[in-house]
Formats: structure tokens, C-alpha cells, sequence
């Protein structure tokens, strides 16, 4: 069924009786060329651009509870391709320039809202860092700008510049940044698959490998065996439960991060900022609810929920530059599990038991890497070679000692 | 200006406020009046006030549905100017005198809103129709769009102010937290009070008692409120026990930590600069959650008029406020608790038009004069602005200004899920009942527990306290719940009105309809997750309190099935959203993170120098003299006279570690590459620290002041992190080596006095015993001093500067003086004090690394240090610094960069290219780090990391900044602008 | 979170800095024939069990003891408390 505002339309005038369910509930077959593991706005993506681009549609998507019920639907929505590094910058455009067309491609409005992302600077320390990362993304095609404190200060009236314990001088900007609806983009991915004859599996749970002699031939599940030449893992913050299963140990620890959004609140803030001396960012959404987030709660763990400190950390970053927000209230806090690697960069890569897959590592980049995620990850295994933008995202990098480290903080997953 | 007040239309005798305290309010600029006890909703009631905003997407007219948190419908800013408050629900805001409150959510009056013409689009702005519209022409989105729909996005708006008001913290503990002072709450309280342990009792109401206030029930003979004032009472005489009206406990946290809000001074008409309230942080060992219930809507057409209200609410605006919310009132209610609506209204002498049950069979109650309608529903209601008919599904038009409606009661169980508890289902009661995954500590009583009646209420509630007792080993008291009625609670599922035609609604706050949950059905989307992200259904400011029962239930009956096979849907912390300013407290503007002063820093500024953040640090930046023409003149006149003459820096910020122990040599020669055994006492090395990934950590040196006795300093930014690492070294790695460690970085004063007077300046402070000349203390050497007759201190012969240099440190309390006396004595020699502009100028001339060279991805290779990592023995880092890609023929190295032409002024963050190469990620081959501006050469100079830098001394290449224009010559040089020899620190 | 610390009692988490897997303890001998995978393996290849964790932390505003601490990364319940210097003397590690 294709989407428009003559559909919109006529069904209005039917009393909207004529919608089709946006994707089938069907039985998993026996037999598939390609598993994947977890539909997830990656697994999803995955599966789409299987079907499209490389024309392998004989696809199952397993989950074991509801579509899109893991990060794509507990993140800030954020956008950005402003990476430092040759092994991300690439391939982070790359992703900024398929949501650009993600909509028309995928019929589906997931209200791509390109409205600039700033990152606030408030040393000469950290301007020098910026304008090296700035003429990095310039270099890899991206866009980016430098903005004084007066430049800002445009854009931005409502920051405390002076007052602040950090005053701030400026920040980087890139104004191709924004947020995306983030439930849209899981159901926009899975009624494109779905369409093209993917089949997406819900409450359907991946229990064990079918391994032989090396060779992966299959998965157990929740709902009986199911074979593939192909089995691709793409379970976010479970990576390192479901890798377990198939033997193999990741350099991947699992953390809680938390977000917030506030009640609605008439627009106020055009894009996303994101504070340079603690941990705060926010966004607006459409709705009008303040989004924010900041930092990890930094242990390991995988329940889906975080402590006070890291609560009330944020907002006192948050009123540290923006004191007019202290009237707005806290509505909602969730927590989602991140797959934080051990240098903050993913992977996207064969395991050593073939015709398996991994495809994890986001950390609390997963969102905005949705659409190129999926797209190499269905070119690895379609070709069994890696994307040229993804190919610095392999397993075997800390033993060569090719770490993607954007940060500089070394082995310590908590923070990246 | 004149009080125009108008008479309280609506307001009845009796109910718990304060007649003899009027108070004054506006809304929407008119004027009425209240009385102290007043809600702003039951004062607007009182004065028949119905219509007082309009919902999130059609703009429909809406009214007041409850008296209590769980308000979707009556959000109202309130306050003025900077302290305006959006989104405050009028159920719960505490009147003052003087209180302005205004609508939200329309353009153009109240009355007539434009926007309103959303409602009559309605058809095609079903759930999720957003998603299938607004992509084609692609640009549209954003450009028309996206901004159209922003615009009226939101409901209340910020003032764009800081928020004037100040918000404390406060932490506090106890044996039994006590949540709610509903019957439940305050019979738990009393109990455990009573056997002696600390208990806090808490409860979101100013006026404590729950549905006491609002009923009229008896308990022991006496009203249920003053039933309840008696044991409030009680409770605040006790020592053990902290009673907290007004304050929400919002959320529960791992290990029985709870997070709290009280509203301190938001009732008062001046707050004063007393802080408006308070962010508590309970640390309980047991806690009881007597939270009460939520009374559930039923959807039926046009639900959502203006003078719908929840059966128990209005109870509460008659008894408890004396406000009548209609004079001509039907009741819809499809279980027994409903029916004391239509008695206790019936006793205010209002008149009880109709009451309408779905039930078959008796009605439960007698109430005179009515018309009672068994096995019959509202489907329909009239009045656009206000209701005033309602429509049977028999056909029958009743005229009313006022329906009340009940669906049962849900508990009210949201604290349970904050740690991922699902409730469960009980059918005799229709509703989800706290079940597994509850908190560990936590117990639940009373109609939070699903004991829906006040006698089971009052027994649970002692009884989950003797359990907590029992748990803690604490005394039990054997004492029997009051006497009270036990009123009837028979309830039958029912959740909407099948014969309605009209839009019947669900989640009023964010105007989603029955229809909009069968449409979610018919597209796919039957979880509860995608019902809720699809339609919107209970992501409201009330997150759904009132909606996601009756949403589960029709999304059931589209599936078939039953409520508990179709799921549930559990809560999230805050309970009541939590203002950020209070979740921030103290920490804004300057107070948001401590400042850390420097033992100079009292004289700095008597010098007027300027400051700088590092870290947390505030360290002097230059100190400018008059007759500086910018501040570069001033940087420039400090390096060149600390090179001509001496200057003086204070360097206390860098961390400094004392290690002691038998051990401490062999300890500093696992932590450092380079090896560090065969240091001498009285001398100083420079060491590189690596991560166990073999990347640079830090740098600095280290002093022998002893055989056993060392003394390490590290870069300021990463004396914590240096520190840390250390320790788990000694206590994880090598337990039984002889070493400790103390941060001694706050112990010391130090400064370092460089320049080639440096020694005949130091020469007047530092006691004569200490022999001052080359070969005394020579080029590293390190003592233990006495300066200026006696006072004990440490010098170290080291140099950041490249001159003849030394650091000199004394105890803290004599930094201030010693930077005194430092001062006094460089006078004949023109001593200028410097700060960390002429200290990274210095640094940078002579190549040395600072933080932007230990990024924490740079090798000891990369800094042109390999050759120090010592293969004879172990060291953090060593093994895995021998990884391939750390140690490439055209890995990046430390060197010097010059501009071809000497005018141009080189930039941190550019990046070079060969000669001829295009600008792009593939052709990068480094960045610079850091620049100066050179005073001894005249002319900028850069260091930075380039591919094989090294080698390439001499070789002319660009710097390129595409993101500010620039491309550029630059020459690779030494990083060693000045001296490279070495000789002058020497001398 | 509270930590019961051997030494001062309960104290709440926020005290502390978090490292990670216990097992970073169990540095490798750096004359081993496969150091550098034996290394690789330590530092990047850690425990991240959906379950009981063992797990080292920092009581940086505190007594500078770094603790193992044994908690569940689904619960967060923590079951023991100990200091790593005592854990690691009974790995065997001494100087």
C-alpha cells in the first residue's frame, strides 16, 4: 500500500476502514538464505536493504519481543555525521546522506528534521580539538562550521554564556545534524521489508547456533530450528548473551544510558546543543518535550534502568547553560543497554565461525548509524566482503592495535 | 488595582478549607476568590468555572476531570514573568493570595481557539497519519512542514528566563519510609512509629489523610479526616518520625533509595530567598507504598466535554473543598464505589439527576429523587464549551451541566514498576495489581495493593508495617486496626460504550480515541509497546494514568483476547514530573562544579591578573601591566623576560604523588617505560607513563628524596586519573610490594623559577646551607630545603621553560608568602610572574608535550619517545605497545612547524597535505597540536603529528583548514625551536 | 547503589569509580610465549555476564581501597563485598 496525502484522503472520507496492517505477523519457515538476529532498527535496516539492493529477499528477521523494542525506540534521535576519524567520519556521511533520501526511498515520513547540531566549546583546548574535527568531517565530504561566540549567541540567545563556570567561546556546528522520529524509522525499515517478502518474526526468540566443524547452519529458537545459509547477529545491548551462545567472546561490555524528555513545552530550541564542560544535550521535539541525555551510569549492566546521580548530573548540566529550564519538568526517564565497545567504535564484521555475523559495538551511536549499518552490513553479507566506508570495523582490530578511539580513552568501555 | 473578585457561584457549605482566609486569584486575567485549603482546580469549580484549556491536537474545549495528580485535562501556567510555571495541573497547585494562573494551548482566547479547527480535520489526522504524509516535495518537510507543526506543538511555553528561584538538596534515612498518608499510610506510619524506628511519611498532598478527606467515612466513631489530623498529630509529636506533606516521591532506586520532591514554599504568595523546594534522596531500609488508587474513565461519545468528571472527584470538590461541580449532576458508573457519589451529593442538597449503571440487576444504593438507569450507558453528550445533556444508549436525553463517571479504581502502582515490576491482573476488582519484580524492600498496602475498602485499607496498613518491623528485627506492636465502615466495592469490567457514535476518548491529554486504538490494531501495530508509540496513547504529561487501562482493554477486545494475555503497560520514573531546576539544586552558574585556587591566588589577583578554567582549577593566564597593548604584548613580555632574566609560575595544579616504601623503585619502574632503579637519591627523572594498550598516559618527574621515599608529579588534568591507576597497581597487581602512595597535590605549593637569574634569586630565599651552584645542585638534582630561615621546603632543578630552572615547593600555608618573598627578591633582577599563556609559549618553543600531544591515541613512537621504553623489563603498556598498527614505518610523528612565510600565524586543528595532494580524508597526514607565537623568534610556531615527520625535516607542506578557508606553507622543523642543545639549562 | 565496604560500612556508589571485569586482576605474565594474545585477551576480551559480575571499583572519595565487588547486572543486587588486594594475594599475585 503506497502512502500519500491522497490516501490520507480518501481514507479520511472511508472513516480510515481501508488500512492494511503496515507489515504481516507470518509463521517463520524452516528455511532461510539469511537470519537475522534481532529486529531492531539495524536487523531491520539490514533486512531492507538485503531485499532492495542486493536482491536477497528470502529473508527472516527473528525478535524475540516486539519490533524495534530495543534502542531505536529508547534513544535522544540525534543525527549527526561529525566523527574525527578516517575509520568513522566516512562512514558516518555515508549514513547522513541516506536519511537525506530515506523517506522517498522508504515511503514513509520519519520526519528527518535536519535543524543543526552545536557542540559548545569553552577553552582554547577544546576549540583546537573542534577545528581538527571540523576540517576532518570537511575532509570526508561532511559539512561543518566553526561559530564564534557572537555567531552563536544568534543562534543561540538563550545559552549563559557569561555566567556560566565555564563560560562559553564558541562551538561546532553541523547544520546538515537533527533528529529523526525514532519509532518511524523501525517501521518504516520493516514495512519496506516486510513488502519486498522479509519475513519479520516477533516473540521469537533466538536459543542456540546450529554449529558444525565451524560452519554456521542455523538457529534455535523459542519457535523450533530454523536453517539459513547465513546467520547475521545484530542484537545491540544482548550482543555479548547471544555471542555466548555461539562461543565466541566480544570486547564488549553492556551499559545503561539514560534519557530523558521534559513535559511539552512551546518551541524553544532550534537543534540539538550539546554542552562542552559536563554531560547534557538536548533537542525539541515535535511534540514540544525537552529530549536530554548526558552521560553512562558506568557499571555494566542490562537492566533498563539507571541511578539519582546520573539524574541529577544532566540537569545540572543542563541549567549550568541553560538556567531558563528550570522550570520545565522532568516527565519521563528511561534507560537503554548499550553494547559500549572498548574503543566507543563498532563492528560490523564475520565472526570465525563462518556464515556467521556480527554487527555491534554501537555504544550510544546506533541510532544515526541506522540506515549505513543496515546498508554494509546487508553488503557484507551479500558480497562476504566489507563496505568500503565500514571496512575499519572489524574484530580483529585491538590485536593489530588499529583501535578507532575518538575519544582517547583507551580499553574502558564506561567512557567512550 | 481594584478586586473585582466575583462571588463564589458554585461554592457549598462545609468541606476543610478556611473561610475566614480568602484568598485572591486570577485566570486569565479575571479575578476570583478562594479560600486557604483551595486547590486552584476546586477554587475554579467554586466559581463555576468549567472550561480551562484545550487538548494537545484538536484543541478540543476540556475541563477539570480529577482532584489529584493524575490531571490530563486542567494544565495551567502559573505565576508571572521569570517564575511563570507551565504545565501545572490546577488539581494539585496549592492556592495563595495573589496566584495568576492562564490557559495554554490556544491561539486567540480560550473561548474561541483558532487552532480548534484541527477537530473538524479530524478524519484525517488519524493515529499516525503523520507517518504517511508530509514526504513529497522532499524539501517540504522541513521547510513548511515540520515548522507549521512546530509552531503549535507544545503546551505551556518557558518564559525564556532563568529561573530565579533557588532549589535545595537534602539526603535523609530511615528504618520505614512511608509513602502516602492515605488510611493505609498513616495506620503503617503509626505502627511502625509506635514500635520505635525511624520512619518518614510522605505524601504528595498538603493536607494529609487521602480519601479520607474527601469521603465520609467514620472511623472510630469520628469523621475520617479528623480521624486522620488526630494520627498526623500524633505522628509529628514523635521524635523517630518526619512527616512530609507536599512532597512526591517520585521515584524508586536500586537498594531502597528513593527520590523525593517537596514543594516547600510553592504555596506561599512570597517565597522569600528561601529555597521553593526540595530534592530529597531517602535511603530507606524498608519502605510501604500506601499510594492509593486511580479512578478509571469510561470512553463513551464526547467524553471529554468540559464538566465530565471522575465520580470520585467530585466527591472530593463537595466534602473536601465544598465546591459543587454541576447543580444538576447524572452519574455513569459501572461499580459500587460510584454510587457514593450520587448519596453524597444527594446529602449537599445537589441535585442528582440520573444514575446510570451498565449492570444489570439492583441498585446498590437508595438515592432519592433520582432516576435510576440499570443496564444502560452514557453513548453521547452535548455542549460544546460545557456539557449540558447526555445521551443514553436507550435513547434517553437527559439535561445536566455535570457527569460524573467512574470505571473502577486502578491501584495506584506506578513506584512498583520503576524496577522493571509487572503488575498483574485481578479480575474481581478489573484492574492490575502490583505482582512481580516489585522493589527489593518495598511492601504495598491498602487500594495501592488492590484492598480497595477502607477496613481492608487500615488492616493491610498495619500489617504490612509489622511485617517490615519483623523483617528489620525490630519489636512488633500488637495493636488492632480502628473501627470503620467497610463500604461495598463490587466493580464489573467496563471500559467503553460500544453504542457510542461520536468520537469516544482514551487518552484525553493527547487526544487519542477508540478509534485510533482499533485503527493501531488494523495496521499491525497489537503490542502494547506499538499501541503506545503509535497513537501516543498515555506518552502525556499524566503518562496515562487515567488512559492506558481503558486503552489495553479495547486493544484486547480487537485482538480477542484478554486484558492480561494482551499485556501491560508499567511506569517510569518521575511519578509526577520533577522540575529540572530542582533536580539540579545549587549547582548553576558559577556554583556548578567547586573551583579549586591556587595558594597564589590571592596575590595573582592583587596583581590583576586574568584567569582560566583548567579543570577545576582557576590558574593565572597572563598578568598584565599597564602600558600592555593585548594581551599577547603582556604574553610576550613575560617569556622574554623569564628568558632574559627569571620568571616565576605557580605550578602547584600539576598532581604530585608521594610514594613510599622498599619498593617504591621497582614500583616506578613497572608504571614508567623508561626505568627508574637506578635513580639516585637527590636526583629527579623525567618518566612516560603508558596505558596497559601501550598508548601515552601521562608524563612528568619524578624525585628521589630518599632511599625509600619518592616523589611523583603528573600533568594537572590527569592527576586523578594517575593517582587511581596507580593504586590499582599496587593493591590489584603487586599486593605484596612494599610501596604506598598518598596525593599530596593540594599539599604543596610549588612555582617554578625559571630564567637565567633563577639561581642568584633563589639564592636570597632558600637558606644558605643548601648550596645553590652548578655543581652543588646540578641539572635534575632534587633536596629537601629550608626557606627563608627555617621553613622546610623542596626544590627540584628542572625545567619546562628550557632555561636554567627550578621548582621550589613549600607546605600550602606558606605559598602565599612564598610567592611574597619570591617576588621581593627578583625585584633587582626584574622578576615578572608568568602564567599559562608564557608557559605554553615556553613549552612549545622548546617541543615539549602537553595535553593536546597526549590525546590519549598518541604512542610513546608517535611522540618521538620509543626508543625509552626499556625492553629489559616489565611495564604497564610495554607488551601491547609492540601491536603492528602502533608501530608503522609511516606512523605519525612530534615535530616543529614553521610557516614559509614568517608573517602567517599557524592554528590548532588545521591539518597538512603533501604538496599537490587533494584535500581529502585520504590524503590526511596529520594535525597541528598547538601554536604560539614565538617572542624569541618572532614569528608563529607550530608542533604537531605528521606521517613520518621525522624524516622529513625540511620538507615543505600545506596546512589546510577547510572548515575556515585556509591552505598554507608550512616548513617540518625540530620541535626544539629553542636551545635544541640543551645548554642552558645546564649552565 | 549502596556498596557495603569490609572497611567503612555502607557507602553510596557514587562514592566510587567504576573499572570493570574483576578479571583485569589477572595480568598476564609479559615473558609468556603468546604475551601479546594472552594481553589482548585480558584487556579487551572481559566478562560481561547477563548475571552475577565480579567487578572492581574505586572508593575514590573515600579510603582509595579498590573492592571487588560481586553484583547482578540484572538486579543489581550486590552478594559480596571484598577488598581486591585480598582477592588478588589469593590468586597467587604478591610483588
Amino acid at each position: 500500500m503506497h502512502y500519500s496525502v491522497f490516501k490520507i484522503i480518501s481514507e479520511g472520507l472511508k472513516g480510515n476502514t481501508g488500512w492494511k496492517p503496515q507489515w504481516r505477523d507470518p509463521e517463520p519457515r524452516k528455511e532461510y538464505d539469511v537470519v537475522i538476529v534481532g529486529a531492531g532498527g539495524h536487523g531491520l535496516a539490514t533486512a531492507y536493504y538485503l531485499a532492495k539492493e542486493f536482491g536477497i529477499r528470502n529473508v527472516a528477521v527473528l525478535e524475540k519481543g516486539w519490533l524495534g523494542s530495543g534502542n531505536i525506540g529508547r534513544n535522544t534521535t540525534i543525527i549527526r555525521s561529525n566523527y574525527l576519524l578516517p575509520g568513522n567520519e566516512p562512514f558516518y556521511e555515508f549514513s547522513m546522506k541516506l536519511w537525506e533520501g530515506l523517506e522517498q526511498d522508504f515511503n514513509y515520513n520519519a520526519m528527518v528534521s535536519q535543524r543543526g547540531i552545536i557542540n559548545l566549546y569553552h577553552n582554547d583546548g577544546q576549540q583546537a580539538a573542534y577545528l581538527r574535527r571540523a576540517n576532518a568531517m570537511r575532509m570526508a565530504g561532511a559539512d561543518s562550521v566553526m561559530l564564534d561566540r557572537d555567531e552563536l549567541q544568534k543562534l543561540c540567545p538563550f545559552l549563559d554564556y557569561d555566567n556560566a563556570r565555564f563560560p562559553i567561546k564558541g562551538g561546532i556546528m553541523q547544520p546538515r545534524g537533527g533528529t529523526v522520529r525514532h519509532d518511524a524509522v523501525a517501521w518504516g525499515y520493516a514495512r519496506g521489508a516486510d513488502e519486498r517478502g522479509v519475513d519479520i518474526v516477533q516473540n521469537c526468540e533466538v536459543t542456540g547456533f546450529q554449529i558444525k566443524n565451524g560452519v554456521c547452519t542455523g538457529v534455535e529458537t523459542s519457535r523450533g530450528p530454523i536453517k539459513a545459509k547465513k546467520v547475521a547477529v545484530c542484537v545491540a545491548g544482548s550482543s555479548s548473551r547471544v555471542m555466548e551462545k555461539a562461543g565466541i567472546r566480544l570486547p564488549i561490555e553492556s551499559h545503561v544510558l539514560q534519557a530523558f524528555v521534559s513535559e511539552g513545552l512551546k518551541p524553544t530550541i532550534p537543534g540539538v546543543v550539546t554542552f562542552g564542560a559536563g554531560h547534557f544535550y538536548v533537542s525539541q521535539s515535535d511534540k514540544g518535550g525537552l529530549v536530554f541525555g548526558g552521560d553512562l551510569d558506568g557499571y555494566n549492566t542490562y537492566a533498563q534502568r539507571g541511578g539519582l546521580p546520573v539524574v541529577e548530573d544532566v540537569c545540572e548540566g543542563g541549567m549550568a547553560i541553560m538556567p531558563m529550564i528550570g522550570r520545565a519538568r522532568l516527565l519521563r526517564s528511561w534507560g537503554g543497554i548499550m553494547d559500549m565497545s572498548m574503543d566507543g567504535s563498532p563492528f560490523i564484521d564475520h565472526t570465525p565461525v563462518d556464515g556467521l555475523y556480527f554487527n555491534g559495538g554501537w555504544c550510544y551511536g546506533g541510532f544515526k548509524a541506522t540506515p549505513a549499518s543496515g546498508y554494509c552490513y546487508a553488503h557484507l553479507i551479500a558480497k562476504d566482503e566489507p563496505h568500503e566506508v565500514a571496512a575499519a570495523y572489524r574484530l580483529d582490530r585491538f590485536r593489530r592495535g588499529a583501535m578507532i578511539d575518538e575519544k582517547g580513552m583507551g580499553a574502558q568501555p564506561n567512557l567512550h | 488595582m481594584s478586586n473585582t473578585a466575583s462571588r463564589q457561584s458554585h461554592r457549598l457549605s462545609g468541606g476543610l478549607v478556611d473561610r475566614n482566609a480568602p484568598l485572591d486569584f486570577t485566570f486569565n486575567g479575571s479575578h476570583y476568590q478562594g479560600f486557604e485549603g483551595d486547590t486552584v482546580a476546586s477554587a475554579l469549580v467554586a466559581n463555576g468555572v468549567k472550561l480551562v484549556g484545550r487538548s494537545f491536537k484538536y484543541h478540543r474545549p476540556r475541563g477539570i476531570l480529577t482532584a489529584g495528580s493524575e490531571e490530563p485535562n486542567a494544565l495551567l501556567t502559573i505565576g508571572r514573568g521569570a517564575y511563570a510555571e507551565p504545565n501545572t495541573r490546577a488539581t494539585v497547585a496549592e492556592l495563595y493570595n495573589g496566584l495568576a494562573a492562564s490557559s495554554q494551548n490556544h491561539r486567540g482566547p480560550l473561548g474561541f481557539d483558532f487552532m480548534a479547527v484541527n477537530d473538524f480535520f479530524s478524519p484525517f489526522l488519524s493515529a499516525g497519519f503523520y507517518y504517511k504524509t508530509f514526504m513529497w516535495p522532499r524539501a517540504f518537510w522541513e521547510k513548511v512542514y515540520e515548522p507549521l507543526i512546530r509552531k503549535s506543538a507544545g503546551l505551556g511555553a518557558l518564559s525564556g528566563e532563568p529561573d530565579p528561584s533557588t532549589y535545595d538538596k537534602g539526603f535523609l534515612h530511615c528504618d520505614v519510609l512511608v509513602i502516602g498518608a492515605g488510611p493505609a499510610g498513616l495506620m503503617a506510619a503509626k505502627t511502625a512509629a509506635l514500635s520505635g524506628a525511624r520512619v518518614i511519611l510522605a505524601d504528595e498532598d498538603f493536607r494529609l489523610g487521602g480519601r479520607l478527606n474527601s469521603e465520609t467515612y467514620e472511623i472510630d466513631g469520628m469523621p475520617g479526616s479528623e480521624w486522620a489530623q488526630s494520627i498526623v498529630q500524633e505522628l509529628s509529636e514523635m521524635d523517630n518520625v518526619r512527616v512530609m506533606p507536599r512532597t512526591t516521591v517520585y521515584g524508586s532506586y536500586d537498594h531502597g533509595i528513593y527520590g523525593a520532591l517537596e514543594r516547600a514554599r510553592d504555596h506561599l504568595s512570597d517565597q522569600g530567598d528561601k529555597p521553593r523546594q526540595i530534592l530529597w534522596r531517602i535511603y530507606s531500609k524498608r519502605a510501604i507504598l500506601c499510594a492509593g488508587a486511580i479512578e478509571r474513565p469510561i470512553a463513551f461519545g464526547d467524553n471529554d466535554r468540559p464538566g465530565i468528571m471522575m465520580a470520585g472527584a467530585v466527591r472530593s470538590y463537595v466534602n473536601r473543598w465544598g465546591a459543587a461541580p454541576g447543580k444538576r449532576v447524572a452519574i455513569f458508573t459501572s461499580n459500587d464505589d460510584g454510587w457514593r457519589t450520587a448519596a453524597d451529593l444527594s446529602a449537599k442538597g445537589i441535585e442528582v439527576a440520573a444514575v446510570i449503571d451498565p449492570r444489570t440487576g439492583n441498585a446498590p444504593y437508595q438515592i432519592p429523587n433520582t432516576q435510576i438507569f440499570m443496564g444502560d450507558a452514557v453513548a453521547g453528550t452535548y455542549g460544546r464549551k460545557g456539557i449540558t445533556q447526555i445521551a443514553l444508549a436507550s435513547g434517553r436525553e437527559i439535561p445536566v451541566d455535570c457527569l460524573a463517571v467512574s470505571g473502577g479504581w486502578s491501584p495506584n502502582l506506578q513506584l512498583t514498576c520503576h524496577q522493571r515490576g509487572r503488575p498483574a491482573w485481578r479480575e474481581d476488582i478489573a484492574a492490575f495489581v502490583p505482582d512481580q519484580g516489585i522493589p527489593v524492600g518495598m511492601s504495598v498496602a491498602g487500594a495501592a495493593n488492590g484492598e480497595l475498602s477502607l477496613k481492608s485499607a487500615l488492616t493491610e496498613g498495619l500489617n504490612k508495617a509489622n511485617a517490615a518491623l519483623k523483617d528489620l528485627g525490630m519489636k512488633t506492636a500488637p495493636q488492632a486496626a480502628p473501627k470503620s465502615d467497610d463500604e461495598k466495592i463490587a466493580a464489573t469490567p467496563f471500559f467503553y460504550v460500544k453504542e457510542s457514535k461520536a468520537r469516544a476518548w482514551v487518552d484525553q491529554q493527547n487526544d487519542v480515541t477508540v478509534k485510533d486504538v482499533k485503527l493501531a490494531h488494523q495496521e499491525g501495530f497489537r503490542s502494547v509497546e506499538h499501541l503506545k508509540r503509535y497513537t501516543t496513547l498515555g506518552m502525556a504529561t499524566d503518562q496515562g494514568k487515567t488512559a492506558n487501562v481503558v486503552g489495553l482493554a479495547i486493544m484486547a477486545n480487537a485482538r480477542g483476547q484478554s486484558i492480561p494475555e494482551t499485556g501491560t503497560t508499567i511506569f517510569r520514573p518521575p511519578y509526577t514530573p520533577v522540575p529540572i531546576g530542582a533536580l539540579a539544586g545549587r549547582a548553576r552558574g558559577k556554583d556548578f562544579r567547586p573551583y579549586r585556587l591556587t595558594p597564589s591566588h590571592s596575590w595573582a589577583e592583587e596583581q590583576g591578573a586574568t584567569f582560566v578554567e583548567v579543570g577545576m582549577w582557576m590558574r593565572a593566564q597572563y598578568f598584565p601591566k599597564p602600558g600592555d597593548k593585548s594581551w599577547r604584548d603582556t604574553v610576550n613580555r613575560e617569556v622574554e623576560t623569564t628568558r632574559n632574566s627569571v620568571g616565576i609560575c605557580d605550578v602547584t595544579t600539576l598532581g604530585k604523588i608521594d610514594i613510599q616504601g622498599r619498593d617504591a623503585a621497582e614500583f616506578l619502574n613497572r608504571v614508567y617505560i623508561n626505568g627508574f632503579a637506578k635513580l639516585a637519591v637527590g636526583k629527579t627523572r623525567y618518566g612516560m607513563m603508558l596505558r596497559e594498550d601501550g598508548i601515552a598516559m601521562d608524563d612528568g618527574t619524578t624525585a628521589r628524596l630518599g632511599e625509600t621515599h619518592y616523589v611523583m608529579t603528573t600533568t594537572t588534568a590527569n592527576a586523578g586519573p594517575v593517582f587511581r591507576h596507580l593504586e590499582f597497581c599496587r593493591q590489584c597487581l603487586w599486593p605484596d610490594l612494599d610501596v604506598h602512595l598518598i596525593s599530596t597535590t593540594d599539599g604543596w605549593a610549588q612555582f617554578a623559577v625559571a630564567g637565567p637569574n633563577s639561581r642568584k634569586l633563589l639564592q636570597k630565599v632558600v637558606d644558605t646551607d643548601t648550596d645553590l651552584s652548578n655543581e652543588g645542585f646540578p641539572f635534575m638534582a632534587c633536596s629537601e630545603i629550608t626557606v627563608c630561615g627555617g621553613t622546610p621546603g623542596r626544590l627540584f632543578r628542572i625545567s619546562f621553560s628550557g632555561e636554567l630552572a627550578y621548582e621550589i615547593a613549600v607546605p600550602a600555608r606558606y605559598g602565599d608568602a612564598l610567592i611574597r618573598a619570591l617576588i621581593k627578591a627578583g625585584e633587582e633582577f626584574g622578576v615578572t610572574p608568568y602564567g599559562t599563556e608564557a608557559l605554553g609559549v615556553m613549552r612549545i618553543e622548546k617541543g615539549h608535550a602537553a595535553g593536546a600531544e597526549l590525546p590519549g591515541t598518541t604512542t610513546a613512537q608517535n611522540l618521538g619517545m620509543g626508543g625509552m621504553i626499556s625492553k629489559k623489563k616489565d611495564c604497564i603498556g610495554n607488551t601491547l605497545s609492540e601491536r603492528p598498527d602502533l608501530n608503522r614505518d609511516d606512523g605519525l610523528r612530534l615535530v616543529g612547524f614553521r610557516p614559509v612565510d614568517r608573517s602567517q600565524h599557524l592554528k590548532a586543528g588545521w591539518h597538512f597535505l603533501s604538496k599537490g595532494s587533494p584535500c581529502d580524508m585520504a590524503h590526511d597526514e596529520g594535525w597541528m597540536t598547538s601554536v604560539a607565537f614565538s617572542p624569541s623568534l618572532d614569528h608563529s610556531i607550530g608542533l604537531g603529528f605528521i606521517t613520518r615527520g621525522s624524516d622529513r625535516m625540511g620538507e615543505i607542506v600545506r596546512a589546510v583548514s577547510p572548515a575556515t578557508n585556509v591552505d598554507i606553507e608550512v616548513e617540518i622543523v625540530s620541535p626544539h625551536f629553542i636551545d635544541p642543545e640543551g645548554e642552558r639549562l645546564r649552565v | 547503589m549502596i556498596i557495603d565496604h569490609p572497611l567503612l560500612g555502607p557507602r553510596d556508589s557514587a562514592e566510587f569509580v567504576y573499572l570493570g571485569d574483576a578479571c583485569l586482576i589477572e595480568r598476564p605474565d609479559w615473558q609468556d610465549e603468546n604475551a601479546l594474545d594472552a594481553f589482548h585477551d585480558y584487556l579487551y576480551l572481559r566478562d560481561n555476564p547477563a548475571g552475577e559480575h565480579r567487578e572492581l571499583w574505586f572508593h575514590e572519595q573515600g579510603d582509595r581501597s579498590w573492592l571487588v565487588v560481586t553484583r547482578n547486572t540484572l538486579t543489581h543486587e550486590i552478594t559480596k563485598v571484598e577488598l581486591a588486594r585480598d582477592v588478588a594475594r589469593a590468586l597467587g599475585r604478591s610483588k
